[in-house]
């Protein structure tokens, strides 16, 4: 349990996946303009994100290797993860359409966010379990959603400010992402 | 020939991925700590892409169209394996500062741009120099940053000391906070630049979804990878 909680907040809080370890840099950049489409994001992320650690996690153990073929590692995780979120679409679709619209949107925009395959790799390379692989996708997961939600509501503050022209959009974006890692580097005494 | 020579002007000057069209954000982030892993992960791309340029190249005409994000997904995949092991096993020590950043390859928006947007469209010789060209531009510009990360960073360029012995090195340039500094401070001058060449009536080259916000995702270009027979409602 203790080393769960560990891993947990290692991977939300100390390695955040966008603020130092630079994955999902895309949506991160381009869906932070107001809180709520940043948190729509963020729970499609996480809801993706569980999802496909468990299914690569099983693939792995289980599939690959047992037949020696853990090398195809790359190759079977980016299929699998692209077959799961159009999978995942379409059965949000049919069966909970109230949060199909609440995420639906965003969630072709995952497919090949590099967040999601990192995660898989991750989990295979530190040699989790199943149990931790989950966890571990999670708390990345939440991670990415906490540095979303307040970048935008940041970036809602930072519409109302006067800044020189070359830093408009995205520079100054940017520049909040560099202090936003400054802080969260405070984090890494916690472990 | 002359279009092979425009093709390589093309991939490092005029569409350069890095400066000009700000794709593959996360290596160029994520690698730039030191000169060395910036070359190190520019050639792997650049290798990575030449040869899937090639293979989808000759395979355009194979290929049927509504397939083609997948087998472009695992012909690149199975370059980006190949590519791994030769890292690990001719030179481990950039194969264990790069990480896991080197499958992560696969994800990067240059070269399923490359293959969507030119390798799939046009013969095999200018799709090799295509690669050739957007690859040594992208290392160039890992190159370009890593060295400015590098030298205020540490006060060193390819490990070796440049600085003089009193300059305290600003570690914190080399940490994650400062690649968003160095990007910021890029993305500044080049708007900059964009103003003033807009300004004298040239043609402004666009960047890419990426960096301006409207990104659809790193790579799958409208996010279906697998075609599902509803995208044309």
């Amino acid at each position: 349990m203790k080393e769960l909680l560990i891993i947990a907040i290692g991977s939300a809080l100390v390695n955040n996946v966008v603020l130092s370890q630079f994955l999902g840099i895309c949506p991160f950049l381009g869906v932070s303009k107001k809180i709520e489409t940043a948190a729509g994001m963020g729970g499609a992320v996480i809801f993706v994100i569980t999802i496909a650690s468990f299914i690569t996690s099983l693939i792995y153990r289980f599939i690959l290797m047992p037949t020696g073929f853990e090398y195809l590692q790359t190759i079977v995780f980016i299929l699998v993860i692209a077959a799961l979120v159009q999978f995942v679409e379409m059965f949000l679709k049919k069966t909970m359409p109230p949060l199909y619209n609440a995420l639906g949107v965003y969630l072709p925009l995952i497919t090949t966010n590099c967040a999601v395959l990192g995660v898989a790799l991750t989990n295979v390379q530190k040699e989790y379990t199943i149990l931790k692989g989950v966890v571990n996708g999670f708390a990345t997961a939440l991670g990415f959603t906490i540095a979303i939600v307040i970048m935008a509501g940041v970036r809602e503050k930072i519409e109302y400010n006067d800044i020189s022209e070359s830093f408009q959009g995205t520079p100054i974006v940017l520049l909040t992402a560099a202090l936003m890692s400054i802080a969260f580097f405070g984090f890494s005494g916690i472990i | 020939m002359n279009s092979c020579t425009e093709r390589l002007y093309n991939g490092l000057i005029k569409e350069n991925p890095t400066f000009v069209m700000m794709l593959g954000m996360c290596p160029t982030l994520a690698v730039t700590t030191s000169a060395i892993n910036g070359i190190g992960m520019g050639l792997s791309t650049t290798v990575v892409l030449v040869l899937s340029n090639m293979l989808i190249s000759m395979l355009r005409k194979v290929i049927p169209d509504s397939v083609r994000m997948p087998a472009f997904i695992v012909i690149v995949a199975s370059f980006v394996t190949m590519v791994q092991f030769l890292l690990q096993g001719f030179v481990p020590s950039l194969y264990d500062s790069l990480g896991i950043y080197i499958p992560l390859i696969v994800v990067n928006c240059i070269i399923l741009g490359r293959a969507e947007s030119y390798a799939s469209k046009n013969p095999v010789l200018p799709s090799i120099f295509d690669g050739i060209g957007m690859g040594l531009g992208f290392t160039f510009g890992l190159t370009c940053i890593a060295i400015v990360r590098e030298l205020i960073g540490s006060g060193k360029i390819f490990g070796i000391q440049i600085m003089p012995s009193f300059y305290e090195p600003v570690t914190i340039f080399i940490l994650a906070p400062g690649a968003f500094l160095v990007l910021a401070f890029l993305v500044a001058a080049r708007s900059k630049i964009m103003k003033k060449m807009a300004a004298k009536g040239k043609e402004v080259p666009k960047a890419q979804r990426c960096a301006e916000g409207g990104c659809a995702s790193c790579g799958g270009c409208e996010g279906k990878v697998f075609p599902t027979g509803q995208e044309k409602e």
